[in-house]
Parts: structure tokens; sequence; C-alpha cells
């Protein structure tokens, strides 16, 4: 174990060493003291190395991360986990907002709450929030899975794309071109992994399925006032 | 007798026109480019040369310098161009793939940079330029850690000069299976871009999306900022106060791929109204030639390249003239230009992906038209005659470096210019807004 003290250890000297560590490196585990709510902290990993955050971090934890696997012993500040390629970061209390925005890959685990805008863009990450959402979470969002185990707030996924979202509890309103769909087995498939892989213990049964209407795909008359 | 017919200032052919096609049609009318209104602009100044206080030096003798060197402030690795003029952001998608490949041969021949767009970075781009600026922009369409080491500069989007405040978008007939597949979107559909990043909010948020960047990249790569320009003497403080290398100030005249025609027209201010206030909020926090400023926005010849550098530019941009270097609304076209319904030199319907000179296109047959070696040479080659017009110029104002030349080379024609430009009215000492009238 490999362990790093940002009380005596500047924030460049950390993300050096864990961006220095090969595909290959036999100093697999890391771990960071008194982060205090630094920013951009585990930033542009690029192995499967273990790095264990033990508090709260400040913005950009673990952004652009590949192949790493954090986790942020604390909450996590804004856009926690954002454009992540693959890998996984899990936070063990909340997430402020932005978290896992316009990720391309990889799980990112709330294990506490995410704040508004989680998911927003987001590109093919799967992220796993066991507890709320707050409001425009998915927003513009492209691909990849956001699966709530509690509620969802306001303007879900609004001008959605191709992602596809599966909430538990209930959604206070859905944004433009959000619609629910049915749950097919393929579907109840697809959660059923999520939910293991994120440890969570839930019936994917319980979920429902949102998604996009594909009516804003194209410029129509029709759509003028949707598009502002 | 009858009367002659009389037609309105107000309600002219073009503004009825636009009326009954909007009436018909029932959405806004979209187009590429920048604004085509008059608005003063670098024709309206003028150099004053060498004279009995001041001598000039001689032309193909005495050297006069071109290169620049953008990032230093924080960089360790910043971008040392041998000319002032750099390519600005045009994305493969808005840009066929040979067109892309053409910039870059053109501007590394001369070297200096090209800048990706919002759609991701090509093998083929940064294949064919030695220096090339990768932009992070609202929707990250492609964004990716590995490219952005493999770039040499990082700009910050926040807004353009053809839409300050605006987002994007690409309709459906350029979006391609490979542009799809970079920009992990449906194939065909109307591709719309946020208008604010997805994660963060203001400058004090920018300067730690900028911290971020230069850890992940090893703070070795130049950060640029770029604004539309708006508020220019704010927003160049906020930028370099946040932590840019360089701000790319874009007046209204930039090009856009594709934009709502009342957003290029009615927003944003004219290109020469934003050079001094940005200079001047650099001078005032001590960072004038630390950050550099690179303006751009309707650049056409080396005379507007000379101009923006005496008003306080580090460098200058182009877009628009370097498609047309490339061939863009070339005369040779002009067949397929009336078949279309406009003409050459009036084409603009660029986010159709009808391009007839394979420019602004995804269609092969179309793109196949732009070899993208000769394309490269005639920009190669405009981009020489730009860089020797404005060493002209300079010579002429006896400076050894285009860099050197300064507002006190320069008087306007108009009022508007004089005051814009913040340089006398010609033939007097009369700077309006100065000196309390």
């Amino acid at each position: 174990m490999q362990t790093v003290d940002l009380a005596t250890t500047p924030l460049r000297a950390l993300n050096a060493a864990l961006q220095a560590q090969a595909t290959h490196t036999n100093q697999t585990a890391w771990e960071v003291l008194n982060p205090r709510g630094a920013h951009a902290i585990a930033v542009g990993l690029d192995a499967p190395i273990h790095v264990t955050v033990r508090g709260s971090t400040g913005y950009y934890c673990g952004g652009m991360n590949k192949s790493a696997h954090i986790t942020v012993a604390g909450n996590a500040g804004p856009g926690v986990a954002e454009n992540m390629m693959s890998g996984t970061v899990v936070i063990e209390g909340d997430a402020s907002q932005y978290a896992g925005a316009t990720g391309h890959g990889g799980l990112l685990v709330i294990k506490g709450n995410a704040a508004s805008r989680c998911g927003i863009s987001m590109k093919g990450i799967d992220i796993v929030v066991h507890g709320n959402v707050g409001p425009m979470s998915a927003f513009m969002a492209q691909a990849g899975h956001l699966v709530v185990l509690g509620d969802a707030g306001e303007a879900l996924g609004d001008s959605l794309y191709e992602a596809r979202l599966f909430v538990r509890g209930t959604v206070k309103s859905l944004g433009a071109d959000c619609v629910e769909k049915e749950m097919r087995p393929e579907h109840l498939a697809v959660l059923a992994d999520l939910l293991a892989r994120a440890g969570a213990d839930a019936d994917p049964r319980a979920f429902r399925r949102y998604g996009s209407a594909r009516t804003l795909y194209n410029f129509k008359p029709d759509n003028a006032g949707a598009y502002g | 007798m009858t009367t002659p017919p009389r037609f309105s200032a107000t309600f002219t052919p073009d503004v009825m026109a636009e009326i009954r096609r909007a009436a018909d049609t029932g959405l806004y009318d979209i187009r590429g480019g920048g604004a085509k209104r008059r608005v003063p602009h670098f024709d309206d100044l003028l150099f004053l040369g060498a004279s009995i206080s001041r001598y000039p030096l001689e032309g193909y003798r005495e050297r006069c310098g071109t290169d620049v060197v953008l990032g230093g402030r924080h960089a360790s690795k910043p971008l040392h161009l041998d000319i002032p003029i750099t390519i600005a952001g045009m994305s493969f998608g808005s840009l066929s793939a040979q067109a892309k490949e053409a910039l870059g041969r053109g501007a590394s021949a001369m070297g200096t940079s090209t800048t990706t767009g919002d759609g991701g970075m090509t093998d083929e781009e940064r294949g064919h330029s030695t220096k090339l600026v990768y932009q992070l922009l609202p929707s990250r369409y492609g964004m990716n850690p590995d490219d952005l080491r493999r770039a040499d500069a990082i700009e910050i989007v926040v807004g353009q000069g053809a839409k300050p405040g605006g987002g994007g978008m690409l309709l459906g007939q350029k979006i391609t299976d490979r542009v799809a597949e970079m920009r992990t979107l449906p194939q065909g559909i109307d591709q719309r871009s946020a208008c604010r990043h997805p994660d963060w909010t203001g400058p004090d948020d920018m300067e730690i999306k900028i911290l971020e960047l230069r850890e992940i990249t090893g703070w070795e790569k130049p950060i640029y900022v770029k604004v539309g320009g708006a508020r220019p003497y704010y927003d160049t403080a906020l930028a370099a106060k946040a932590g840019a290398d360089v701000v790319v100030l874009d007046g209204m005249q930039g090009g856009t791929a594709a934009t709502q025609d009342v957003f290029i027209e009615h927003v944003g201010l004219p290109t020469l109204a934003c050079i001094r206030p940005a200079v001047q909020a650099l001078q005032d926090l001590g960072l004038h030639r630390e950050v550099q400023l690179v303006v751009s926005g309707g650049i056409r010849t080396g005379a507007d390249v000379a101009k923006a550098l005496a008003l306080g530019a580090d460098a200058v941009s182009i877009g628009t003239a370097a498609l047309v270097a490339l061939g863009d609304n070339d005369p040779r076209w002009e067949a397929e230009y009336n078949a279309l319904g406009t003409t050459a030199g009036a084409y603009d319907d660029w986010h159709e992906g009808r391009d007839p000179a394979g420019i602004t296109t995804q269609d092969p047959a179309l793109a196949a038209r732009l070899d993208p070696v000769a394309a490269g040479r005639r920009l190669k080659n405009y981009l020489s005659v730009l860089t020797l017009e404005a060493q002209t110029i300079a010579r002429a104002c006896g400076k050894s470096h285009v860099l050197n030349l300064e507002p006190e080379d320069l008087c306007a024609l108009t009022v508007e210019a004089a005051a814009m430009a913040g340089v006398p009215l010609a033939g007097t000492s009369w700077v309006p807004g100065r000196g309390g009238y």
C-alpha cells in the first residue's frame, strides 16, 4: 500500500505519481490521506490501480479516469468522475452537481445522494445512485445507464438522446422528450447486472425505465417551442 | 401621371423575402458564416507610416520578425509559432476530412497551428498538423484524455463571435456514420450542442476546471480560453484571473458552421470594438503580453492582421478566410451554386452539407473534389501573403517585429472606428471618448 498525505504532499506530486503507474505496475494499492476538499484529486489516471481517498474531495475527483478504481471514503464535490472513460469510481457518501458528466464509460457508484445534473451529457458511462438524484439529471444524456434507487428531481432526462434511465422511487417530473418506456426482459437483465456491480440490494422489477421519445431529433415547426 | 414604385427602407426586398420564408416554414433561418451586415471594421483604420519623426525599415534587407510564443505563462511547453496567424477551430463534421487535412497541411507548412472543433480530434488532422489546439467545448463530443495529451494546446470554448451565448448545431445531413460515432449520437439526427459547459459555471469554477486540465496533462499544455465578443473587458479579465495562458476573442464577423441568422446578425460586438477593451483588461492586470490575446472575426488581409496586432493583439485567427483560400465560394462552381439557389460569394448554407467545393460537407463524392494537398498549398500561399503584407506595413512603420506595431501607428476614417479602436480620427488628434468628450 502506497500512502500519500495531502497535508504534506502537493497535489501535483500525487497526480504525477498516480499517472506514472503503468498497466503492469506492482504498486496497485494507493491511499490518499487528508484530502480536505482539494480539487482534481486522482485525475487523468490510466492504469488499473486502486486508489482510496480517505475524506471528502472537491471538484473533479477522478476526472477523465481510465482503468483505475477510485473510492472516496467521504463526499465528493462537483463533477466527480467527469468524462470518465473506464474503470470505477465509488463515492461512499454524497456527490455534488454534475456527477459523471459526459462520461464515456466505466462505472460510477454513489452510495449516498447525487445533486443536480447527475449524468449530464453522459456518453456511455454507467451511473448507479443508491439515494436520490437532483433536478435535470441525465440532461442531454447520449448513451449509458443511470440507475436511481431513490427518487429523481424535476426534469429528469431533459432533451435525452439514447441513454437509458431506471428509477425505483418517484420522479418529480420528466424533461422535454423523456418518456416512460416498457421494461422488457433485456432491460431487467442489464439492470440486474448494474445493481450487482454497484453492490445494491434491490429488485430490478421495482424500477421503471425512461428513455427518449425521439421527437426532438429533427427540427420541425411543431417542435419549435421545445427548442426555445 | 402615375407614381413610380417606391420601396420601403424598412421593408426591403430582403426583409420581405425573409418574412415570406418564415411564414412558409415556421422555422428560423439557419446558415453558416459570420455577420454579413456592415459594421465598423479594420477597413475603417489606416496606418500612418513613417515620416520625419520616425524612419522605416528597408524591405527585403532589414529583418521584421513574425514569430510569437503562446502560452508561456503557466505551461512548460508553450506554442512557438512562426507567424502570428492561426487557424480557428472548425470541426470534423462541419468540415470534410479533406478540408481538415488541407488546413493542417497549409498551417504546418507555415509553422502555425490549427484547431479542432465541436466533434473531437481526428487522426488525419493530428497527423497533418504539427501544432494542434484541442478544443474543450460544452458538448464534449469525442473528448478524451489521450487526445488531450497528444494536443499541443487546449482551448476552453466559452463562446464564439457568431453566437455569444449560443450552443451549436449540426444538422442530420452531415451526421454520417463516422461523425455519429465520434459524437456518440444516432446517425442522421439534427444534433444540438449545449450552450453552457456541463460541469462548471462561472469564472471561479473555470479556474478549477483549468487546474484539472493542467493536472491531467502535467502542466505542459498552454490553456486558451475562447470567448465571443460581448463584454471583452470583463471576459478577458476573468479568463486571465482564472489562469488562462491565452485569451481568444472572436468578434461577430467570426464564422459558424450553422447558427440562426438572427443570432449571427444581432448578438455580439464587432471585432474592432473588442480589441482595445481586452487589451486594457490585460494591461490593468499587468498581464499584457504575458497572457496572449488572439483576435478573430473577419480577418482577411495582412492589413487586418497588422491592425489587430497594432491594437494590442498577440496573434490573429482565421476561419472563413482559410476556407475561401481552400476553395469555398469559388466561382468555378457557379452553376452548382445557382442550382442551390445562390451564387458564388454568397453561399452560406454550410449546414446542409451540399457544398460544391467539397469543404463544408460529409458527402463523399463532394468531399472528394477537394484535393487536400493542392488546397493545403493554397492555404500556405495565402498565409504567406498575409504575413508578407503585415511585414510590409510593419516595416513602413519602422518596426523590426510585427508585434512592435502600436496604436500610435494608426488613425481612423470614421468617428465610430476612432472610438472603438481608441485611435485619433484621421487628420485630428481627437480620440472620441477620451479627454472628456
